[in-house]
């Protein structure tokens, strides 16, 4: 079997959960094998999923372990349930078991979870990205719990001498009623374990009536282990022998090292070793840089901040915001190629009874997610190991593989918790340059990048430009949608991750006629996925733009969004992970009513109102804000309404809600990176002021239950909150933010 | 490089060959292995590092180890010495605070000397305490709710 590629994984992600085009868009409820292959970017291999995999049954002993598949090992001591995926906050070390302990019919009190390993031929593709964990591992967790208590009842009958359908299971028992025999699944192991895996056809699944733990408050795993402080995260790893590393490069992408005063850091008290690392071309693995290795991370800091290196800037990135942003001044006042062209957008304008314009515009951010990168590294005889706060364990493998020369299966990864992700951890980079240090020191190290290292070298959320028509005719309806996008390329070709307006944004299919137009403008710092990719902006600037069109009609922006929304409808009829209007309708509806829309507030205070639709999630938000005079906001509540399927862990899953409004706002309020000659502007959180606690609002979450199969909450609930917030400003003040970060515009909280 | 007396949780750490200069929050990882207190920012920007210094809440990695007078308490210090948690570490654990974890133990640390000095603290109160200490994941709205959770707990064993 070929390794996992996940090159392309933000791409594929995008095109998975509403940004791309239909026709290649895999569903998540029914992957068929092309679509899996794709997903996966195995070629010629086969990818199973362990549920299917009999080797479990061929591999039992008498008296051995219970294992039918990857996700559960049940014996005598007790009962396993294994988290495939990586932890960074998204809740899925919870999430996934509780899926497997549902069809499983275990208490959850019984059950230890542990992270499970990294093993393709388990578990499948193991990441975290694209809110794809629960969406993607659904059914096949359903069925691995339900496969082991199919066996587990056929253990017991056996046991019994009574047939299976007189056995009920609950709460870790097998039970015969009309004996009032009980049998722990302990006790059975053993004996189910000799079991022949049956067809996963054969398996019967939990009508959602009987649901005893799925959509109860689960409080997380780790949590015990987190308050007492353990050694849960990548930065916390210790082996044997380790050095303490740091790694130096140019502040400008593409610089060289030239000279470094190399003889008088490696002087420095507790210094081990500093050398020059050539870097191997892939900005996205191991640019060139100094590597210090010292026995403690004080002794490889204070080196690091004593180290002095020319560079050769020759063929370093120059990016400069403030010439892209008067780049993007002149087009926009052109058209641009067009990406999506529906109906007759220009009959459309010329019929119009009156049209809008506005130019909206946002700069860069970075993902700033508070464990910075690290990665603890070990090469021996030719073999690495490795302890990674990784996101993509599986691209983390190959990448670090390639980076030394030596085959993937020569490295063995540890998955270890990650102090947040938010998409920069979809990124290998650091765990490239701590397997290229280990190697050339000789020695364990753990690499550790400082703040300024993370915002200096972060994969960014691209900034944007959108010039917007809209067109109105005589009864206010919206019949005319124009947007010249102006964007970024890293490669010259393709815009860079969420730098892409396809079918699958707002308002295209819903306004009948849309004309999408791109231009990408070349740009050396690498730009990536960071939560809700495009979405995030997107949502923004159409969210507002269309409360902008109702005000212009002189009409309620919720019966306008109702009204573009239409009848309930798959808006792409086939594919189940499209947006519905319906659904939408319904979350929209909620949300207004849950908020009071349309209540007579105070001078100065207002409701913002927008829904948004990405990875899957319908979701709705009304946002409560006072402004002042002087442009200070508060916001006292943002209302929510979600519709994502059936709930797995509500207190998780409030929580990635409430979250995200957080981030939304922190984000919208002050967040902005620059550039200039190539370099990041903003240095560390001083300069990056994400929200604290006294501007956080109440958040009011509402989950519709609705029966579509469950998706994932990691991302849909952020893009709806920065125009919900921004039409609240418009509504208390008149004021039309066109801007983000909105302190840009002379706003603060 | 002298050596320096640390008391820490309780115990007495006499540290050779240690730089006087080195941060705190690194003296207690590296030297000490207690790597609770989480290393973020490493300018007090974000509180990851709190721990307390005679019970006050302090930014370790900014406080040279040389500087510091008086016992260190960290979050691997709280729990009893049969293991039970905290009032505010239960109050975490219950309501499920957590989403990445990483700044926790900053926030607990924070709240753990709040309640010492304001044992029934309002939403204002515990706003201005907590406000040095950044939730990148945003659970901010479940601290708020933990401390007073811990705060009536503590209240009710009182009496």
């Amino acid at each position: 079997m070929s390794a996992l590629n996940y090159a392309g994984i933000a791409e594929t992600v995008d095109e998975v959960t509403g940004g791309g085009p239909p026709a290649a868009a895999p569903r998540i409820d029914k992957l068929d094998r092309r679509q899996f292959l794709k997903l996966t970017g195995v070629v010629g291999g086969g990818l199973m999923l362990s549920f299917s995999l009999p080797r479990a049954a061929a591999n039992a002993t008498q008296g051995g372990p219970f294992q039918p598949n990857g996700y559960l090992r049940i014996d005598e001591s007790g009962i396993r349930i294994y988290a495939k995926n990586p932890e960074i906050g998204q809740g899925v070390k919870t999430s996934l078991p509780m899926i497997v302990a549902e069809e499983l019919d275990v208490a959850w009190q019984d059950v230890e979870v542990v992270q499970a390993p990294i093993d393709q031929s388990a578990y499948g593709m193991q990441f975290a990205g694209g809110s794809m964990s629960v969406p993607m591992n659904w059914q096949p967790l359903r069925r691995a719990g339900a496969t082991g208590r199919a066996m587990l009842v056929t253990a017991a009958a056996a046991r019994l001498q009574v047939p299976e359908g007189e056995l009920t299971t609950r709460d870790s028992h097998v039970l015969h009623e009309a004996t009032g025999k009980r049998l722990a699944y302990t006790e059975l192991a053993a004996e189910a374990a000799a079991l022949p895996v049956p067809a996963a056809r054969s398996l019967s699944l939990k009508p959602r009536d009987q649901w005893r733990l799925l959509g109860s408050r689960v409080t997380g795993v780790d949590n015990e282990a987190l308050v007492r402080g353990e050694a849960l995260f990548g930065i916390d790893q210790v082996v044997p022998g380790m050095k303490h590393a740091c790694y130096t490069k140019c502040p400008a992408i593409g610089g060289k090292v030239r000279s470094a005063n190399l003889p008088e850091v490696k002087k420095m008290p507790g210094v081990v070793d500093a050398f020059v690392l050539e870097g191997n071309g892939n900005a996205g693995q191991l640019l060139p840089g100094v590597a210090i290795v010292a026995d403690n991370t004080w002794a490889a800091l204070r080196a690091k901040r004593a180290l002095k290196v020319e560079w050769d800037e020759t063929d370093a990135g120059k990016d400069s915001w403030a010439a892209a942003a008067e780049q993007a001044e002149r087009l926009r006042g052109e058209s641009g190629p067009p990406v999506v062209n529906q109906g007759d957008v220009d009959a459309a304008f010329a019929a119009a009874s009156k049209t809008v314009d506005a130019f909206y515009h946002y700069r860069f951010a970075s993902h700033a997610q508070l464990e910075p990168e690290n990665c603890t590294a070990s090469f021996r005889d030719g073999a690495l190991e490795l302890w990674a706060p990784t996101q993509t364990p599986g691209s983390a493998i190959n990448d670090a593989a390639g980076v030394l020369g030596i085959g993937a299966d020569k490295v063995t990864l540890h998955q270890t918790r990650c102090g947040g992700g938010f998409g920069r951890r979809l990124y290998n980079d650091f765990v490239c340059e701590a397997a290229a240090i280990a190697k050339q020191a000789g020695a364990p190290v753990k690499l550790l990048w400082t703040r300024e290292d993370d915002m200096a070298f972060d994969l960014y959320r691209a900034g944007g430009f959108h010039q917007l028509q809209g067109a109105l005719d005589g009864d206010g309806k919206v019949t005319g949608w124009r947007d010249h996008f102006v964007t970024f390329t890293n490669d010259g070709r393709n815009p860079v991750s969420g730098g892409r307006l396809s079918r699958g944004v707002f308002p295209a299919g819903l306004v009948p006629n849309v004309r999408y137009e791109q231009t990408a403008l070349p740009w050396s710092n690498r730009c990536a996925a960071w939560r809700a990719p495009g979405s995030n902006v997107f949502g923004f600037v159409v969210q507002s733009f269309l409360h902008e069109l109702a005000v212009a009609a002189g009409r309620d922006h919720l019966e306008v969004l109702l009204e573009v929304l239409g009848e309930p409808r798959w808006l792409q009829p086939g594919r189940a992970q499209a947006l519905h209007t319906g659904r939408a309708a319904g979350v929209v509806k909620l949300a207004a009513q849950e908020a009071g829309w349309g209540r007579k507030l105070p001078k100065g205070r207002g409701l913002g109102l927008a829904f948004y639709f990405s990875h899957a999630g319908h979701i709705a938000e009304v946002a409560d804000v006072s402004v002042s005079a002087e442009r200070k906001l508060t916001v006292h509540k943002v209302t929510v309404a979600a519709d994502v399927g059936p709930i797995v862990n509500l207190s998780g899953a409030e929580n990635q809600v409430q979250g995200s409004v957080v981030d939304g706002l922190s984000t919208m309020l002050g967040l902005a990176v620059t550039f200039e000659n190539g370099r990041v502007q903003q240095t560390n959180f001083d300069k990056y002021p994400l929200l604290r606690m006294p501007a956080t609002p109440e958040v009011d979450v509402h989950f519709v239950a609705s029966d579509y199969e469950p998706t994932g909450l990691g991302e849909p609930a952020l893009p709806p909150l920065a125009p919900a917030v921004c039409n609240a400003i418009f509504a208390a003040s008149g004021h039309r933010v066109r801007t983000m970060p909105i302190s840009e515009e002379g706003f603060s909280v | 490089m002298a050596t320096l007396e640390l008391r820490v949780n309780g115990r007495q750490h006499t540290l050779e060959g240690v730089d006087g200069q080195t941060p705190l929050l690194w003296v207690l990882r590296d030297e000490l292995g207690l790597v609770g207190a989480k290393y973020g920012c490493g300018i007090s920007q974000c509180g990851a590092c709190t721990v307390q210094v005679g019970g006050a809440p302090v930014r370790s990695c900014s406080l040279p180890v040389a500087a510091v007078s008086g016992e260190v308490t960290t979050v691997e210090g709280l729990a009893a010495a049969n293991g039970d948690l905290t009032a505010v570490q239960q109050a975490w654990v219950d309501l499920d605070v957590a989403q990445c974890g990483y700044c926790q133990s900053g926030q607990i640390m924070a709240a753990e000397a709040l309640l010492r000095s304001n044992p029934e603290p309002t939403d204002a109160d515990i706003d201005a305490a907590m406000a040095p200490n950044i939730c990148r994941c945003g659970t901010y709205l479940r601290i708020r709710e933990a401390v007073h959770v811990a705060a009536a707990n503590l209240k009710e064993n009182r009496t």
